[in-house]
């Protein structure tokens, strides 16, 4: 374990060099999380009947979305890796006593904690004195807070080992902008990040349940807010880990299948 | 009996051996223009390229060998092949006991890599951080790394620049730090790719100088490829020549000199002299009234024995021998084998 420790302590001590970054993300964070509220806002005051989930409860969402950004966005790309692809560096890594799954693995882990570090608090303080209908409110009780704190965690392994069969698609297409590209659009939008799942058509909802998506944003969020009661959000909890389980055992079998036929690019 | 123990024996001593490696790279072709590369997309074309064509060598403990050859001969291929990080199609490769490729993980503690073109460094954190990281990915125990580290900052003199991050470091001053950054486990066999690529004369030296110093005291076997042929004669006392991905020298430098060296050049200052002299088994190259060049067919005729007959008609005030350079040497045995 020592040498991913190693290599996620250095990859976190990078990442809380970008300072200045992370400021401008949290004012886009804001824009965004202001924009999307008025939004659904503006569509609740035209609809009489009682929505999925309430627009408190979906404020809620959205404040944690931005704030969690860096946390669990599918497009969230690490450079390094998918360079180290593209452009041969990877012959560094393959040099090193470790399996590159799991180094990798730790990488992406500090990537999005040491982003999520810098940009979360400025934007769950400020949403927690907003007016409402705009406030962020606590979750219900101590348990709930509790399941969400797990969900979270569970969602960010869920992501980082599906963000994995991206990295490892590189090697096929040796263009990480396309291997992105298809797989941040689709995840996006089954995650819950475009549109809160509640929201979405009963048929839509039945096709989303059955993807792994959904489990980094529409679970955690919902389950802050008290949207998903505890024994689904346990259910959600087991679901997780399952999907963990099938999703590493994948990367790993494609990883190594991959590094047989690897071309280490450049001379 | 008496056989198999001699195998076992020769076994033991070989560190590297390599026997019979080839590899294939398929390689995308298309001409120039929209057209052609409207229809690559189609039907992409695809030309095989062979970087390694039954390549055999081996190498002992302690030996610093120079891997050369032009560019696109199956160098950095065959570096690729021996660090673990690129399966040949076919072909043996048995180093230390291990199979690369298969044994990577296992194997790799046992090297130390330096691919000139690249970097191990992380770029926006201080050197000591990459070293630390190494540290810990290869398990080293914190006495040796302590023990390592003051050795390699005192040798290769980084202690200035330990704590900068790696992109505000020079070229040279970072190959330095991939030096270190490679020796930081210990290794046995300590692979450099174009260590000395882009380097100014003085990094250059300090680069040799540590190579050699490191072959010397712990006794590290070294591969190196350059295309810079003062890296090979100060380091190398045997060369490995490979031109399009087949080996076409293998042993001491001094003899390849021996084989293609035909001509010594003999320079020398005298107080004036009116006519030029012609001399037997010595072409006059150039003549003036107090200088005149010779080039000596060593075959025909030792290089004393022409300075001694100049000396005898001329009043000899200084005398330059000089032997063909190294990298001429080398054309002429590209030229040799058409690569």
């Amino acid at each position: 374990m020592k040498p991913y420790i190693a290599v996620f302590k250095l990859r976190v001590i990078n990442g809380l060099q970008y300072r200045i970054a992370a400021l401008a993300g949290v004012a886009t964070q804001f824009v965004w999380g202001f924009m999307y509220i008025m939004i659904f806002e503006a569509f609740y005051r035209g609809f009489s009947g009682t929505q999925a989930i309430s627009l408190e409860q979906l404020a809620t969402y959205i404040w944690l979305q931005q704030a969690f950004l860096y946390f669990l966005y599918l497009w969230l790309k690490e450079t390094e890796i998918s360079e180290s692809i593209t452009s041969g560096s990877i012959a560094y890594e393959l040099c090193r006593p470790c399996g590159i799954y799991g180094f990798w693995f730790a990488k992406l882990i500090a990537h999005r904690l040491s982003g999520t570090l810098l940009r979360c608090a400025p934007i769950l303080v400020i949403a927690f004195f907003l007016p409402i209908p705009y406030r962020l409110s606590l979750p219900p009780d101590p348990l709930t807070f509790l399941l969400f704190v797990v969900t979270l965690l569970l969602g960010l392994i869920v992501v980082i080992s599906l963000s994995m069969l991206a990295y490892i698609s590189i090697f096929v297409t040796m263009s990480p902008i396309g291997s992105f590209l298809v797989f941040s659009v689709v995840g996006e939008f089954f995650s819950g990040f475009v549109l809160p799942i509640p929201l979405m058509p009963i048929w839509l909802q039945n096709i989303v349940y059955l993807l792994p998506f959904r489990l980094s944003v529409d679970l955690p969020f919902r389950v802050y807010s008290g949207n998903i009661p505890t024994n689904d959000a346990i259910i959600g909890i087991l679901t997780q880990i399952i999907w963990i389980i099938v999703l590493i055992a994948v990367g790993k079998f494609l990883l190594t299948k991959m590094l047989k036929r690897v071309v280490v690019q450049g001379g | 009996m008496y056989f198999a123990t001699k195998n076992i024996i020769l076994e033991v001593y070989l560190l590297i051996k390599i026997e019979g490696l080839s590899k294939t790279f398929k390689v995308a072709r298309r001409s120039s223009g929209l057209g052609e590369a409207v229809r690559s997309f189609f039907s992409p074309k695809y030309s095989e390229v062979n970087a390694l064509r039954d390549v055999s060598f081996s190498i002992d403990e302690g030996e610093i060998v120079g891997y050369i050859g032009p560019n696109g001969a199956g160098k950095s291929t065959t570096i690729k092949v021996m660090s673990g990080i690129l399966v040949p199609d076919s072909g043996d490769c048995n180093i230390m006991g291990y199979v690369p490729w298969r044994d990577r993980v296992q194997y790799v503690k046992n090297i130390g890599v330096v691919f000139g073109q690249r970097s191990q460094l992380w770029w926006d954190v201080p050197i000591v951080d990459s070293f630390e990281l190494l540290r810990d990915i290869y398990r080293v125990p914190e006495d040796n790394y302590r023990k390592n580290l003051n050795m390699l900052t005192e040798t290769l003199n980084l202690s200035e620049i330990i704590n900068t991050p790696a992109r505000q470091l020079s070229l040279g001053q970072r190959m330095r730090c991939e030096l270190a950054a490679s020796l930081i486990h210990d290794p046995k066999i300590l692979f450099l790719d174009e260590p000395t690529i882009g380097l100014d004369a003085i990094s250059k030296i300090a680069v040799r100088n540590f190579i050699k110093t490191i072959n010397k005291e712990n006794n590290v076997t070294v591969i190196l490829t350059t295309h810079d042929m003062n890296d090979i004669e100060t380091l190398a006392n045997r060369i490995i020549m490979i031109g399009k991905g087949q080996i076409l020298y293998d042993g001491n430098l001094n003899k390849l000199r021996d084989k293609f060296v035909t001509h010594k050049t003999v320079t020398i200052d005298y107080n004036e002299n009116a006519s030029p002299i012609e001399l037997n088994g010595a072409a006059l190259l150039s003549w003036s009234k107090d200088r005149a060049t010779y080039a000596v067919d060593i075959k025909q005729r030792g290089v004393s024995d022409v300075i001694s007959e100049l000396s005898a008609k001329l009043e000899i005030i200084d005398v330059a021998v000089d032997s063909e350079p190294i990298e001429e040497i080398i054309i002429k045995l590209y030229k040799e084998h058409q690569v």
